[in-house]
C-alpha cells in the first residue's frame, strides 16, 4: 500500500470543514506516524535544552513580563520603531488587512520591475496568502526556506509553523523532486535532496529582484529587523537580492535591545531545542554609501489583520505576547493526531485556536477552540506563558453564547444554537438544584429504556450511553 | 485616515493605562549565568560550536596564517576570497598567493561580479568582532571592507577569532560593547555551518550558506 497524499492540499482552505478534514487525517495511519514522530522528536528536543526546572521557570517568568510589558506600550513602541527605522533610512508602511499588505509589497515590487521575489520564511506572508497575490500579478514568488520550498512544489501550505513539512517522508519529497526539479533522478538521499534545493535556489538568490523575509523581534530604540534561522536562505533574501521587503505582525516588538537575548533563547530552546539557531541577523539600515553588498532599499510592513482587536481585550491580549516557537503545537495531543492542515487556517494547532478567530472572525473558526482536551500541555511549554486553555475556554464563550451587543470579537455567538443552549441551560439548572436533580435522575432512571440509540458524535465511535437502573443514592440505601 | 492612523488610534484606545517597571534583564543574567575566565570561555565556546559541526583550531598570535594554508590544502581549495581593507585580509592576500591559493580581494561592489560570487569562490576568509561562549556563537559586523556575502555565499568560510574577545553571553556582548547606541547595517550571530533538518527531522549542513565553518582562535598560551 502507498502514502496517499496528503488530503486537502488546497490552496485558500476555507476554515469550515474543520471537523471533517480532522477525521479524515486520524484515519490516515501515514500521517499519524509522520506527526507523532516528529512530535515525540520535538518534545525530547526541548526536554534536552531545559535541564534545570528553576532557570527555565525564571525564565519563561522574565519572557513573559518583557512580552507584556512591551505590549503594554505598543502605541508608543510602533511609533518609535517607524522613528528610527525612518531615520535609519528604512521605509515603514501600515496595513490594516492582509489586502492592503499584499497592495504594499506588490507596488514596491512593481516599482522595481521585479520579475522574481525570493522569499525566506514569514507565517505572516503565509497569512496573507502573498503568493498568490504576487502570481496574480504575475510576479514569481519563491520560497527558499526547504521546507517551504518542498511544500510550495507540492501546492500545499505549511503544515507547522516552525517544520512546514513534516507532513512530508522523505521518499514523497523524492517524488517531488524528481517529477518537478528538471534533470533530478529519485533518490530518497536527504543530503543529496538537500544539494538539490540548494542548487536551484543559488540561481535564484542569484537573480531575485526582490527578498522578502519575516521578523522574529523588531527593536524600537534601534530601530533593527531580527531575524532567526537556520539555513542561511533568510540571510540570502536579505543581502543578495537589490531590495529587501520584510513584513511582520504589529506585536513582534521590544522596545530594548537587551529584551532580544532571553527571548532569542526561548525561541530556539522551545521551538527546536536548539541552544541558539544557526545565524541571528539584525538588520538597521539597507547598504550605506561605500559599503559594496546589501539591499539599496529595506522597507517594513507592519500587519494589523485582526491583533488589534485581541489587543482591547485585557485577557485576549495575552494572545499577542506570543513568539511563534511552535512548542504548543509540538506538546499538543490534538495537534499530533490531525496535523496541522486539518485546523485549514495558517497558524495550526493550539496557538492557531486562539489566535486566527481574530483574524478571520469567529465565523469561520467557531469549532476550533472545541478541538482541546483542555490538558493543558500548551500552557505548560509556553515559553511566554500564555494561558492558552483559558483562552480556549473564552473562545467557547464568545463562540457559543447568544449574540449579544458590543462583543469583544468579530463573529461572536457564532456557533450559538438555541437547542443546544436550552439544553445546556436545562443541564445547568438541574446541576445546580438538590431537588431538581433529584428528581432528574429518578426520572432518567425510570426511563432509561427511551434512550436513543444515536447519540450524536457521541456513538460514532463508541457505545451508547444509558442512565444507570439505580441511582447511586438508591445503591447506598440499599447497603445493609 | 491612514491605515497607519487607524491602528494606533486603535490601539492607542484600549492600551493598558501603565505598562510596569522596565523588565530587570541583568539580573536575571547575574543569578543565572556565571562569569568564566577567557581560558574556560574558550573551551565552552569550542564545546557548543564543535557540537554544531564547526571546526576550531588554536592558533597563536603569529601562527594563525600557517594554520589557514593548511586548512585550505587539506580541504584543496586554491582560491580565497579575502578582505584586502583588513590587516588579516591584506596579509593573507600578500602571504598566501606564493603559496598556491589565489586571493582575490572583496574590493568592488557586488554588482560588478555577483555570478563569480556565486558560482566561482568556493572560500571566504572574515574576522570575528568577538564570540559567546554560552552558545558557541561567533559575532560579526561584516562593514564596508569586509561586506555581508563574505561570510554566506562561499561554501567554506573561514573566521579569524581573538579568544580574548569571547564574552560569556549574547546579554554580556551587547551589554559591554554599548550595542543600542549604535548598531551597523548588519550585525551576525553565527552559531555553525548552514543547516536543516526540513527532510524528516534528518540533520543535513550546507542548505543555503557555508557547508563548512573553520574558526582560527588565537590563545595566548598556543
Amino acid at each position: 500500500m502507498n502514502a496517499p497524499q496528503t488530503p486537502h492540499a488546497l490552496h485558500f482552505m476555507p476554515s469550515a470543514g474543520f471537523r471533517a478534514r480532522a477525521k479524515d487525517v486520524v484515519e490516515n495511519p501515514f500521517l499519524r506516524q509522520s506527526f507523532r514522530g516528529a512530535m515525540d522528536f520535538l518534545m525530547s528536543k526541548r526536554a534536552a535544552q531545559f535541564p534545570d526546572p528553576e532557570e527555565l521557570e525564571s525564565l519563561r517568568r522574565l519572557g513573559e513580563r518583557i512580552r507584556q510589558y512591551n505590549l503594554a506600550k505598543l502605541p508608543d513602541l510602533l511609533v518609535q520603531l517607524e522613528n528610527n527605522l525612518t531615520r535609519n533610512g528604512i521605509q515603514v508602511h501600515w496595513a490594516e488587512t492582509p489586502e492592503e499588505a499584499n497592495a504594499i509589497i506588490l507596488g514596491i515590487c512593481q516599482k522595481h520591475s521585479a520579475k522574481l521575489m525570493v522569499k525566506g520564511k514569514s507565517m505572516v506572508s503565509e497569512e496573507i496568502e502573498l503568493n498568490h497575490a504576487a502570481e496574480a500579478a504575475g510576479i514569481g514568488a519563491l520560497e527558499s526556506d526547504m521546507g517551504e520550498y518542498i511544500v510550495q512544489l507540492a501546492q500545499e501550505k505549511p503544515s507547522h509553523i516552525i517544520m512546514p513539512a513534516i507532513h512530508k517522508t522523505k521518499e514523497q519529497i523524492a517524488k517531488l523532486f524528481h517529477e518537478n526539479v528538471p534533470g533530478v533522478d529519485y533518490t530518497d538521499n536527504v543530503d543529496a535532496l538537500i544539494q538539490i534545493g540548494r542548487n536551484v535556489l543559488r540561481q535564484k538568490f542569484l537573480e531575485a529582484d526582490i527578498g522578502l523575509s519575516g521578523v522574529n523581534f523588531a527593536v524600537a530604540e534601534t530601530g533593527t529587523l531580527c531575524l532567526v534561522e537556520n539555513e542561511g536562505n533568510g540571510r540570502m533574501c536579505t543581502t543578495a537580492p537589490p531590495v529587501h521587503i520584510a513584513i511582520t505582525g504589529i506585536e513582534k516588538i521590544v522596545e530594548k535591545l537587551e529584551h532580544v537575548p532571553p527571548l532569542l533563547s526561548l525561541l530556539t530552546r522551545s521551538a527546536t531545542g536548539q541552544n541558539i539557531s544557526t545565524y541571528f541577523n539584525m538588520i538597521s539600515s539597507p547598504r550605506k554609501p561605500g559599503e559594496k553588498d546589501g539591499p539599496g532599499e529595506v522597507h517594513l510592513v507592519l500587519l494589523d489583520n485582526g491583533r488589534s482587536q485581541a489587543y482591547a481585550d485585557e485577557q485576549l491580549r495575552k494572545t499577542l505576547q506570543c513568539i511563534r516557537c511552535g512548542a504548543c503545537m509540538n506538546h499538543c495531543p490534538v495537534y499530533t493526531r490531525i496535523g496541522g492542515h486539518a485546523y485549514g487556517t495558517t497558524y495550526p494547532g493550539p496557538i492557531g485556536k486562539i489566535i486566527s478567530p481574530h483574524m478571520l472572525g469567529l465565523e469561520a473558526t467557531a469549532n476550533m477552540a472545541t478541538a482541546s482536551s483542555l490538558c493543558g500541555a500548551c500552557g505548560e511549554v509556553c515559553p511566554v506563558k500564555i494561558p492558552i486553555p483559558e483562552l480556549l475556554i473564552r473562545l467557547r464563550e464568545e463562540s457559543f453564547t447568544a449574540p449579544h451587543a458590543n462583543p469583544a470579537m468579530r463573529g461572536q455567538g457564532a456557533g450559538h444554537n438555541a437547542r443546544t443552549s436550552a439544553i445546556w441551560r436545562a443541564w445547568s439548572a438541574i446541576y445546580s438544584s438538590p431537588a431538581l436533580y433529584r428528581t432528574a435522575s429518578w426520572l432518567a432512571s425510570r426511563f432509561r429504556w427511551l434512550t436513543p440509540r444515536k447519540q450524536a458524535g457521541w456513538t460514532s465511535v463508541r457505545t451508547p450511553l444509558q442512565p444507570a437502573s439505580k441511582r447511586l443514592r438508591d445503591l447506598i440505601k440499599e447497603r445493609p | 485616515m491612514s491605515a497607519r492612523d487607524r491602528i494606533l488610534a486603535k490601539l492607542k484606545a484600549t492600551a493598558p493605562e501603565s505598562a510596569g517597571d522596565l523588565p530587570d534583564v541583568s539580573s536575571w543574567y547575574a543569578d543565572h549565568r556565571t562569569q568564566e575566565s577567557t581560558a574556560d570561555k574558550a573551551k565552552r565556546f569550542r564545546h557548543f560550536i564543535e557540537l554544531a559541526h564547526a571546526e576550531v583550531y588554536s592558533v597563536s598570535r603569529g601562527g594563525w596564517l600557517q594554520k589557514l594554508y593548511e586548512v585550505l590544502s587539506a580541504k584543496q581549495i586554491d582560491k580565497l576570497l579575502v578582505a584586502p581593507g583588513t590587516v588579516h585580509g591584506a596579509r593573507a592576500q600578500s602571504d598566501l598567493p606564493p603559496l598556491g591559493i589565489a586571493c582575490p580581494g572583496y574590493d568592488t561592489p557586488i554588482e560588478n561580479w555577483k555570478p563569480a560570487m556565486f558560482n566561482d569562490t568556493p572560500a571566504g576568509f572574515t574576522a570575528a568582532r568577538g564570540a559567546i561562549a554560552e552558545t558557541g556563537t561567533l559575532i560579526l559586523w561584516p562593514n564596508a571592507d569586509e561586506p555581508r556575502l563574505m561570510s554566506l555565499v562561499p561554501p567554506v568560510h573561514i573566521v579569524l577569532l581573538d579568544a580574548a574577545n569571547i564574552y560569556n553571553t549574547f546579554h554580556e556582548a551587547m551589554q559591554t560593547e554599548g550595542w543600542k547606541d549604535g548598531l551597523p547595517t548588519n550585525s551576525l550571530l553565527i552559531s555553525g555551518p548552514s543547516k536543516t533538518a526540513d527532510i524528516q527531522q534528518t540533520l543535513a549542513y550546507g542548505a543555503h550558506g557555508p557547508k563548512e565553518l573553520v574558526v582560527l582562535m588565537i590563545e595566548e598560551n598556543v
